[in-house]
């Protein structure tokens, strides 16, 4: 499944641009410790997290995550969303806590 | 064995959200010169961890990245505080970061076993009071 295919079967809101959102996904991460994220997420993963300053950019772009996944409506500080509009990281927005973020993946993955 | 190319890096130690810049440039780098993609993922990871180490435990320092025909070497050195007790400071969970870092989603005690966990050889030369040097090796077959 496609980043752009994810944010449009969940309901998701992109709030990123010029991103390459063609990506395809290779499963999901869900945690905020972004030690625990860089060292444990799978290349091409989606982080799902609700932590929004620009170390979870950073980390997106070292690890080879697909896209970054924010929950309960929570923003990008201005600083993230520049990072990752300069280096591709596309980062949706849900407005549902973490788990029900994550049943939600799992459910239009499934279905795909 | 002859080196291919170096890249130096200095490491602003005076700001924790622009960490990782010269990591980023090293992964551009190695990408554009067609280094295999999981390559440049362990050589970014393992870099960023001891990049940020590097900004919240030292301010700051050099980072030197050494491209030869069979592996990459990146060498951190810092002027800092140094390590007191290295096997102590491997160990997951182990974390002397502040709350202001841990904030941030850092200060886990995860730097150093992920730089392990993602390098192919790593070496801590540190004294307390002098600074510390980080080097990783990474093959690349």
């Amino acid at each position: 499944m496609k980043v752009s295919e994810l944010c449009k079967a969940a309901g998701f809101t992109l709030v990123t641009d010029k991103q390459d959102n063609d990506r395809e996904i290779g499963g999901v991460y869900a945690c905020d410790l972004l030690s625990w994220v860089i060292g444990r997420a799978a290349q091409d993963a989606v982080l799902v997290t609700v932590m929004t300053n620009v170390n979870v950019i950073a980390v997106a772009v070292m690890a080879d995550l697909s896209c970054v996944v924010l929950c309960e409506g929570v923003s990008l500080d201005s600083a993230a969303l520049q990072k990752a509009n300069e280096n591709g990281v596309a980062v949706l927005s849900s407005d549902k806590p973490v788990y029900e973020t994550c049943l939600l993946i799992n459910k239009v993955m499934c279905n795909k | 064995m002859s080196t291919a190319l170096n890249m130096h890096y200095i490491v602003d130690g005076s700001d924790f959200t622009t960490a990782g810049e010269a990591s980023t440039a090293v992964k551009m780098s190695l990408k554009k010169l067609g280094i295999a993609p999981d390559i440049v993922r362990k050589v970014a990871i393992a870099m960023y961890e001891a990049e940020i180490n590097m900004v919240i435990h030292a301010g700051g320092g050099e980072a030197d990245v050494m491209l030869e025909s069979d592996k990459i070497t990146i060498r951190l050195i810092d002027h800092g505080k140094g390590i007191p007790d290295v096997e102590l400071a491997m160990k997951e969970g182990y974390s002397t970061a502040p709350d202001t870092v841990r904030s941030l989603g850092f200060g886990a005690g995860m730097g150093l076993p992920n730089i392990k966990k993602y390098s192919d050889e790593m070496y801590i030369d540190t004294e307390v009071g002098k600074g510390t040097t980080v080097t990783i090796i990474i093959n690349l077959h």
